[in-house]
């Protein structure tokens, strides 16, 4: 079996060699391992230098989620392979036809064994549990980043790149909040700069992701979800929903472009005169319509409180906004209906930076989502305070 | 015909001529094949007359082993399909690629996936398990039936009945379009508007209501029932776990009852629980399914420990390693598997600490399985092992079963779970412990049992055929999509355009083909078997030199199990009956109380079928009739005081004179 899929890898990296030629010199000198006809190793090498995003990611992010699963996996072929040797061994040395072999019928019990074998996987499982709690509040998708990679820790001068994201049937919308520029099914953001995703949806439940980039988050509607992620390798890769959504989900993919700073300028320069105009509400509401496989589009100027307004699901003017409907619910649920009017003022005007980030953050974070006051409601995650402020906000 | 739409809105409901899928081909071809072979087994009954023997001793039947008998082969025709729809998807995927579209769109694929994993965990998966619990464990515990036998008879038959309601879909209307857990807002009326998801909701909701009804009875059977001298720390490991799995139905199924009975709200009369808006949190959904959903695969994976145990401690011809650290590391594993649900979604954003909480508490659960592992491990060690197939089973259990726990401690880290949740990866783990662990630890609890069921082995033949093509199959289907999983690639897509990928899911597709080649070994096998039954006769009662109560009565066991309580001294109880020189009574034998027949389960849930069909079409007075029907046959049914009588004793002494007969010409 292992033969036949080294056979295959092999023909995987031929492709490979074809769409990477990057990797062809890797690629090389594992063929020649492989003719010399070893068998498992060539089998882990050729996939290693197959196109095995999740094990060869350029992000920082990836890169620790993949060193992780490496840890774990060692760890606990510590005791997975003595296991599955002794399992071979013993069935073949206590065969029936075997009469050299001990026979000790009523053998059933050694305090000394039992020790060992609840004490062997407790003892992987505390070390693989130290792991998990260190590296699970480290990697915590809502916590800001704090390395660039390995060598570069983030500094307070660098500014990140916020990317507003909605996932929508069945298509991405990114809103790049600080370039006052949209994309449709196109994301890119320039290496080594610090990307803040907040993610919410139009309607069906998606999850966001980049294998390339880092893990995955879901995106639910009246709600925001947040990611942190850096990008360190130019290059192009694939971002997808990882949750099923229907109908067309299978098209819900997109193109993440890693770019220099100065590639992603020429790109947001792009975007700005390709760009079919207004984003605002009604646009919105148009290409919130289920389409499939929906190609590339841009949008040169973005309604800045659209996004505010997709996650409170008031887009349409009609509906009243999640958090207002939630503060009337809080004080009793006494407001006359015609008082709600703070999210109707249109913002279109307004130029993106008269309006400053911070004002725009302190006034809608803490209305984000439905869930976000801090309390954990039955049945729901506790919210668990992180250390990053106004981003407590988390379903 | 009346042409009024009120009229026919009325008694038709939803229901119209469209909702019957005559222009999809494989659904035609399909629905020939079923009436086709239905009128012949049909035919056949009337033929050779067998519809009164059918009723009397089968559908009407009390007896726990006949139940038993008839959720084993429910099992069975549910596996078939639900596999069937595993071929579908495993084509698609091998095929659909770039220009090429496959031959399923996703409205058709949709519902295949969703189908199979619906069918496979709830009519496949579970009605082998409970078929097993039922048969084996009054046995084991020398009890002359289950502890309420009309229970026991209405549970089989909601399960059916359920089983019915998801099989109408495929040519009646559609199945849900949501994957197997129905997660809203996919599954609510605005996103769903079709029956696809009531089909889901009320077929789940009968069965449901028979498995909790069926852990009740067991519990109580397991706690009340025990033969003299039987303790609990002396119960056989195959009655611990299925004791501990009762818990865990009794304990769960009301949460998944409660949980769609919310989303039928939602559905049917517009409340807002789970929906995007005015109040309603999908969240809550997920939660609460999955409170259900992880004990539900411990609900299938224990009774499986059971069999493996028990299996293993016979094939070896020695006693269970560690039967203490074997039954306290079940109650830690029924206990643990309460504290991990969240481990389904640590991608909803929970924060890092609720996040490693359920992380490392599902870790935890790999302690106590370690353990087994190497009780089983232990008992192997310096035992004298026959490589019968059941052994077979066992050994390849173990050998697939620890990669899968593997993958799933590795899934349990948050972070890593980041990169490889809702990825082929997920799918690969969770398949490997649910083949790996659950349908080897059935098969080989059926190739187990079947003689104790019907007097005869199954073919040795093709017992080692099936294994061998299943466990080499399992590794070519399911390793390919722990690489596809590294690669990148996510569940349910129905095309690709990566070419790149293609070739994985063709290994994939062939191991499906293997795995087929296996389920006909197996189907080649019962059809042989029976043929050379003559030959494969067991007429000792104990054909593999057994160790638990059951081996000590003939084979099939008579209908009253035992004509005496056995008395059980220590672990192993008929092992240490034969060590003891145990002389089975000859005379003494008295008449024997027992419960009688009765067709009150089988009629209700024939009108459960129709309350779930008139509530999946709108048909309002089907339902309400059937409903007001059940309730009629079940108050009528209380005033039914015939329920039961006795075996007069010459019967008893005559059935045990036959086996004393038997058992002098044995030896």
């Amino acid at each position: 079996m292992i033969g036949a899929l080294g056979a295959q890898c092999g023909y995987c990296c031929f492709v490979c060699k074809w769409s990477r030629p990057e990797t062809g010199q890797k690629i090389k000198r594992m063929s020649s391992k492989l003719s010399r006809g070893l068998l498992i190793a060539p089998l882990l090498l050729l996939l290693n230098g197959c196109n095995l995003v999740v094990m060869h990611p350029s992000g920082d992010v990836a890169v620790q989620q993949r060193d992780l699963i490496i840890v774990s996996s060692i760890l606990m072929l510590i005791i997975i392979i003595p296991v599955m040797a002794l399992t071979v061994f013993f069935a073949w040395k206590y065969r029936q036809s075997n009469k050299d072999a001990e026979y000790e019928p009523d053998w059933h019990h050694s305090t000394r064994l039992e020790v060992i074998i609840w004490s062997a996987p407790l003892l992987i499982i505390i070390a693989l549990g130290a792991i998990t709690w260190v590296s699970t509040h480290a990697l915590d998708p809502y916590r800001p980043l704090a390395r660039l990679d390995e060598a570069r820790p983030v500094t307070q001068e660098m500014k990140p790149l916020t990317v507003e994201v909605v996932s929508m049937n069945w298509k991405w919308l990114f809103i790049y909040p600080e370039l006052g520029i949209a994309t449709v099914n196109e994301l890119a953001a320039p290496i080594d700069v610090p990307i803040n995703f907040k993610i919410t949806s139009s309607s069906i439940m998606n999850s966001f992701y980049i294998p390339a980039l880092a893990g995955q988050i879901y995106s639910m509607a009246g709600m925001e979800t947040k990611l942190h992620a850096v990008i360190n390798k130019e290059g192009v890769y694939k971002g997808f929903s990882a949750n099923y959504s229907g109908a067309g989900f299978s098209d819900m993919h997109f193109k993440f472009h890693g770019m220099k700073q100065a590639d992603f300028d020429n790109w947001v320069a792009k975007v700005k005169s390709d760009g079919e105009g207004d984003l605002g509400r009604a646009q919105y509401l148009d290409l919130a319509k289920p389409t499939t496989a929906e190609p590339v589009h841009y949008y040169s100027h973005v309604d800045p409180e659209l996004f505010n307004a997709v996650v409170n699901m008031c887009v349409d003017t009609s509906k009243m906004c999640m958090n207002e409907m939630m503060m009337i619910d809080a004080k009793g649920g006494h407001m006359s209906h015609g008082e709600h009017s703070g999210m109707e003022a249109p913002m279109e005007g307004m130029s993106h930076d008269a309006m400053s980030h911070g004002d725009h953050a302190a006034e809608s974070e803490p209305m984000a989502g439905m869930n976000h006051d801090g309390h954990a409601a039955p049945g729901e995650p506790m919210a668990d305070m992180p250390e990053n402020g106004s981003d407590a906000a988390k379903p | 015909m009346p042409s009024n739409p009120d009229l026919l809105k009325l008694i038709f409901g939803r229901l119209s001529l469209d909702s019957f899928p005559y222009h999809e081909p494989i659904l035609v071809v399909t629905f020939i094949g079923v009436v086709l072979g239905g009128l012949a087994v049909l035919g056949a009954i009337t033929y050779f007359g067998k519809w009164t023997y059918l009723w009397q001793e089968w559908i009407t039947s009390v007896d726990h082993k006949k139940i038993g008998v008839m959720y084993i082969i429910l099992g069975l025709i549910m596996l078939l399909r639900g596999f069937s729809d595993a071929l579908m998807m495993r084509a698609q995927q091998a095929m659909a690629f770039g220009d090429s579209q496959g031959f399923l769109p996703p409205h058709h694929y949709d519902q295949v996936f969703t189908a199979h994993g619906v069918i496979m965990i709830f009519f496949a998966a579970m009605p082998f398990v409970t078929g097993l619990m039922n048969f084996v464990v009054p046995l084991q515990i020398g009890a002359r039936d289950v502890s309420f036998p009309y229970l026991n008879n209405f549970s089989f038959w909601m399960t059916a009945a359920g089983a019915i309601i998801i099989m109408i879909s495929l040519f009646v209307g559609e199945f849900a379009k949501t994957g197997w857990l129905a997660y809203p807002p996919l599954s609510d009326i605005s996103h769903s508007p079709g029956v696809g998801v009531d089909y889901y909701i009320w077929g789940l909701q009968i069965a449901g209501l028979g498995t909790l009804l069926s852990g009740v009875n067991l519990i109580a059977t397991i706690v009340k029932m025990r033969a003299p001298g039987m303790s609990m720390m002396k119960m056989p490991v195959f009655t611990w776990t299925a004791l501990c799995t009762n818990v865990l139905i009794v304990a769960a199924f009301p949460v998944l009852t409660a949980v769609l009975v919310l989303l039928s709200l939602d559905r049917y009369v517009g409340t807002h629980f789970f929906t995007n808006d005015m109040g309603g949190n999908v969240m809550m959904y997920i939660n609460l399914i999955w409170i259900w959903g992880h004990p539900e695969v411990y609900i299938l994976i224990l009774p499986c420990f059971g069999v493996f145990s028990e299996i293993v401690a016979t094939f070896c011809g020695k006693r269970l390693f560690g039967y203490s650290s074997m039954v306290y590391a079940t109650v830690v594993i029924t206990i643990l598997s309460y504290l991990v649900w969240l481990h389904h979604f640590f991608t909803m954003g929970s924060g890092a600490s609720v996040n490693s909480f359920f992380g490392i508490t599902t870790m935890i659960i790999s302690i106590p399985t370690g353990a087994k592992m190497f009780n089983w491990l232990f008992t192997m060690y310096k035992g004298r092992i026959r490589f019968e197939v059941p052994m077979l089973w066992t050994i390849g259990f173990m050998l697939t079963f620890v990669i899968g726990g593997m993958t799933g401690v590795l899934l349990a880290v948050p972070p890593a779970d980041f990169v490889l949740h809702n990825s082929l990866f997920l799918i690969a783990h969770f398949h490997n412990v649910i083949i790996g662990g659950v349908v080897f630890g059935v098969f080989a609890g059926i190739t187990y049992w079947f003689p104790k069921a019907f007097g005869f082995k199954l073919d040795p033949f093709w017992g080692k055929m099936s294994f061998w093509f299943w466990f080499i199959g399992f590794y070519f289907a399911f390793m390919p999509l722990y690489v596809l999983g590294l690669m990148g690639v996510t569940r349910r897509l129905n095309h690709f355009d990566d070419p790149s990928l293609q070739i994985w899911f063709v290994i994939a597709a062939f191991g499906a083909v293997l795995i087929a080649c296996g389920i006909g070994s197996f189907v080649i096998q019962l059809v042989v078997s029976v043929m050379r039954r003559d030959k494969l006769r067991d007429e000792t009662g104990d054909p593999w030199h057994g160790r638990t109560l059951e081996w000590s009565t003939s084979s099939p066991p008579p209908e009253y199990n035992y004509a005496f309580t056995p008395v059980v001294y220590d672990h192993d109880a008929w092992w240490d009956m034969k060590q003891r020189g145990f002389v089975r009574p000859t005379e003494g034998f008295k008449s024997i109380h027992m419960p009688k027949g009765t067709g009150t389960g089988a009629i209700i849930a024939a009108l459960a079928v129709a309350l779930g069909f008139g509530m999946v079409w709108h048909m309002w007075w089907l339902a309400i009739l059937a409903f007001v029907g059940m309730i009629a046959v079940a108050i009528g049914h209380s005033f039914n005081y015939d329920r039961d009588f006795h075996i007069p004793a010459e019967e008893v002494i005559e059935t045990e004179e036959a086996r004393t007969k038997l058992l002098a010409k044995q030896a």
